[in-house]
C-alpha cells in the first residue's frame, strides 16, 4: 500500500499526521517543491517580516518528527504529471512513485501584477517562504513601501512596514479595505487604524505600470494619471489555485479542483484538500474556495479519512484571523452574502464586532479585539444558537443565554 | 535548558529540554509530545495547544493573559491550571515543570 501526498504545506502535512494516527501503516510520501521543512505560513507576514522569528520556529516539526512518523518527505521534488492509469505520479526527475491513494493539497500561487514593468527587482510577493525572506533582505533598504492591494496580505504588510519606521502606501483598487471578506464598518475601523499610524490610502484606482528610475527607485503609475515614487513594491493582489496537475490528469476543476463534501475529486482515490480546493461544505449551499488554515486543517482530516475508506462529510465552522498592529481581527461563519450587518459595542473604542445576519438567521461575526466575543460567536455558530438579531445589536444583552443547554 | 516533563492524555511522559524563551507549546512540538496540536502555530487562536501545568507549578508558571483566557473557554475540559501552551514562555525558573497535555482535538 502506498500514499502519495502532492504539497507539503499546511493541508499535506495534516493528511500525512491524521492518516499516521488512523493506523495507516503503507508507504507515505509527502512531496514539497519547496526546500523547507512544512511550515506556517500565517507568521510570514508578521514576526517574521519583523525580524522577530527565526527560520526554525515557522517549521510545523522539527524532521526527525517526519521520520519518526515514517512520513517520507520529499523537499524540492516537482511533480509533472499525475498518471491515472498506471496509478503514479511522475517526477521531474523521471521517477514514478505508485500510489493506491492520492493526495492533492498544492496550494495557490500569487497572483502576479498584470502591468508593464512587473518585473522590476523592487517587485515582491508574499506567499512562501522564499518570498518573506527576499522581502524581508530587501525591507530595511527601503525608505518608502507601496503596497498594491488593500486585503489581509498586504494590510499585514502594511502594518508590518509601518512598525519598522517606512513611509507606507497603500493602493486599493476598491472603494474599502478587506472588501471580499468585512463589512463597511470594519474597513473603515481598519483605514483609521492605519492611518492613525501613518499609513496612505489611494482607493479606487488601480495600478496602470511601474517605471525604473535610475538609482534603483521606480514610479508607480496609476489608472487615474497620478503617480508615486517609492523603493519597494509589495503586491498583495490575490492568489490562484494550484490545479493544473489535476486538469492536465483530467480531474474537474473550476476555480480550484472540485471536490465532494468528503474532499474526493472525481476520480474516487484523489482526494484534495486546502487553499487549492473548490469544495463543499454542509454548512453552505454553494461550492467555493478558501484560503485558510481552518480550511487546511480539516478539510485536510477529512481527506485523510476518506483515505482511509471512512466517509466523514465536512462541515467545519469557517474562522480566520488577521493581526495589524496590536488589533487582533477574528472572523468566524462566512459573511459574504449577509443582508444585515449590526455592530455590538462601539467602534470608537476600537474594541468592538459586527454580528451578519441573512434573512434573521446567523451567518458571521467579525470580532475586533474581543477575543472573548469571538470564541462566543464560534460556540454560538457552532451549536446552531438561535441569535436575534436585535440581540446581537444590544450590548447589554447576555448572548451566552442563547446558546443551547449544555 | 529547563527539562521539562510533558504527559500525554495516555499517561506516557516525554521528558526533554527546552531552550528559555521557547514557548512551551514549541517544546512539546519538537518532542512530539502527541495531542499538542498548535494549528494556528501559536497565535492564541485555537486553543488546540491546551494543556493543564501540574499544581506545583501554578504559582511559577501563572495564569493566562486576557486573550488566551478568552480562548481557552473554546477548549475541552477547562481547568484551574488550564493553559495555552503557546502562551507561555520558558524560562530557566521552570526547570522540572511537568505539564499534562489536555484532549484537544
Amino acid at each position: 500500500m502506498s500514499i502519495v501526498i502532492v504539497g507539503a504545506g499546511q493541508a499535506g502535512l495534516q493528511i500525512a499526521e491524521s492518516l499516521r494516527r488512523g493506523a495507516y501503516e503503507g508507504r507515505l510520501v509527502l512531496i514539497g517543491d519547496e526546500s523547507f521543512p512544512p511550515y506556517q505560513r500565517p507568521p510570514l507576514s508578521k514576526k517574521y517580516l519583523a525580524d522577530q522569528m527565526a527560520d526554525e520556529r515557522l517549521y510545523f516539526r522539527p524532521l526527525e518528527q517526519l521520520e519518526k512518523q515514517q512520513i517520507e518527505f520529499r523537499p524540492q521534488t516537482r511533480v509533472t504529471a499525475l498518471d491515472r492509469e498506471a496509478r503514479e505520479v511522475v517526477l521531474a526527475s523521471g521517477e514514478r512513485l505508485p500510489y493506491e491513494g492520492l493526495a492533492l493539497t498544492t496550494g495557490t500561487r500569487v497572483r502576479p501584477l498584470p502591468v508593464p514593468g512587473a518585473d522590476h527587482p523592487a517587485v515582491c510577493y508574499l506567499r512562501g517562504l522564499d518570498d518573506a525572506r527576499r522581502l524581508r533582505e530587501r525591507l530595511p533598504a527601503a525608505a518608502r513601501v507601496l503596497v498594491v492591494g488593500g486585503g489581509f496580505i498586504g494590510l499585514e504588510v502594511a502594518a508590518t512596514a509601518r512598525a519598522a519606521g517606512k513611509q507606507v502606501t497603500v493602493v486599493e483598487a476598491l472603494d474599502r479595505l478587506m472588501a471580499r471578506a468585512v463589512a463597511p464598518v470594519v474597513s473603515d475601523h481598519f483605514a483609521s487604524l492605519h492611518r492613525a499610524r501613518g499609513v496612505e490610502f489611494r482607493f479606487g484606482v488601480g495600478l496602470a505600470s511601474i517605471t525604473a528610475q535610475a538609482d534603483g527607485s521606480f514610479t508607480a503609475s496609476l489608472a487615474d494619471g497620478s503617480s508615486i515614487q517609492a523603493d519597494l513594491l509589495v503586491a498583495g493582489i490575490g492568489v490562484l489555485p494550484n490545479q493544473e496537475l489535476a486538469a492536465a490528469a483530467g480531474l474537474e476543476c473550476r476555480s480550484g479542483i472540485v471536490v465532494d463534501e468528503y474532499a474526493r475529486t472525481s476520480d474516487p482515490r484523489i482526494v484534495a484538500a486546502g487553499d487549492c480546493t473548490w469544495h463543499i461544505n454542509r454548512r453552505f449551499a454553494a461550492a467555493h474556495r478558501l484560503e485558510s488554515v481552518q480550511n487546511a486543517v480539516d478539510q485536510g482530516k477529512i481527506a485523510a479519512a476518506s483515505l482511509l475508506g471512512q466517509s466523514v462529510p465536512y462541515q467545519d465552522l469557517p474562522w480566520f484571523w488577521s493581526d495589524q498592529y496590536d488589533v487582533k481581527l477574528q472572523m468566524v461563519g462566512l459573511s459574504q452574502d449577509h443582508d444585515a450587518a449590526l455592530v455590538r459595542g462601539e467602534t470608537a473604542s476600537g474594541a468592538f464586532s459586527v454580528f451578519y445576519f441573512k434573512t434573521g438567521a446567523l451567518v458571521g461575526v467579525d470580532s475586533i479585539n474581543r477575543p472573548a466575543e469571538h470564541m462566543l460567536a464560534r460556540k454560538l455558530m457552532q451549536t446552531g444558537a438561535v441569535v436575534p438579531p436585535e440581540a446581537a445589536a444590544d450590548p447589554a444583552f447576555d448572548l451566552k443565554t442563547c446558546l443551547p443547554p449544555a | 535548558m529547563p527539562k521539562i516533563t510533558y504527559i500525554d492524555v495516555d499517561g506516557k511522559a516525554f521528558e526533554t529540554n527546552v531552550a528559555s524563551g521557547l514557548s512551551l507549546m514549541e517544546g512539546a512540538i519538537n518532542a512530539g509530545v502527541p495531542g499538542v496540536l498548535a494549528i494556528c502555530g501559536g497565535s492564541c487562536a485555537c486553543s488546540t495547544c491546551h494543556a493543564y501545568i501540574d499544581d506545583a507549578w501554578t504559582t511559577v508558571v501563572g495564569g493566562p493573559n486576557d486573550i488566551e483566557d478568552a480562548t481557552l473557554d473554546l477548549a475541552n475540559e477547562r481547568k484551574p491550571s488550564s493553559r495555552l501552551t503557546c502562551q507561555v514562555q520558558i524560562t530557566d525558573a521552570m526547570d522540572g515543570l511537568i505539564v499534562h497535555v489536555a484532549k484537544n482535538d
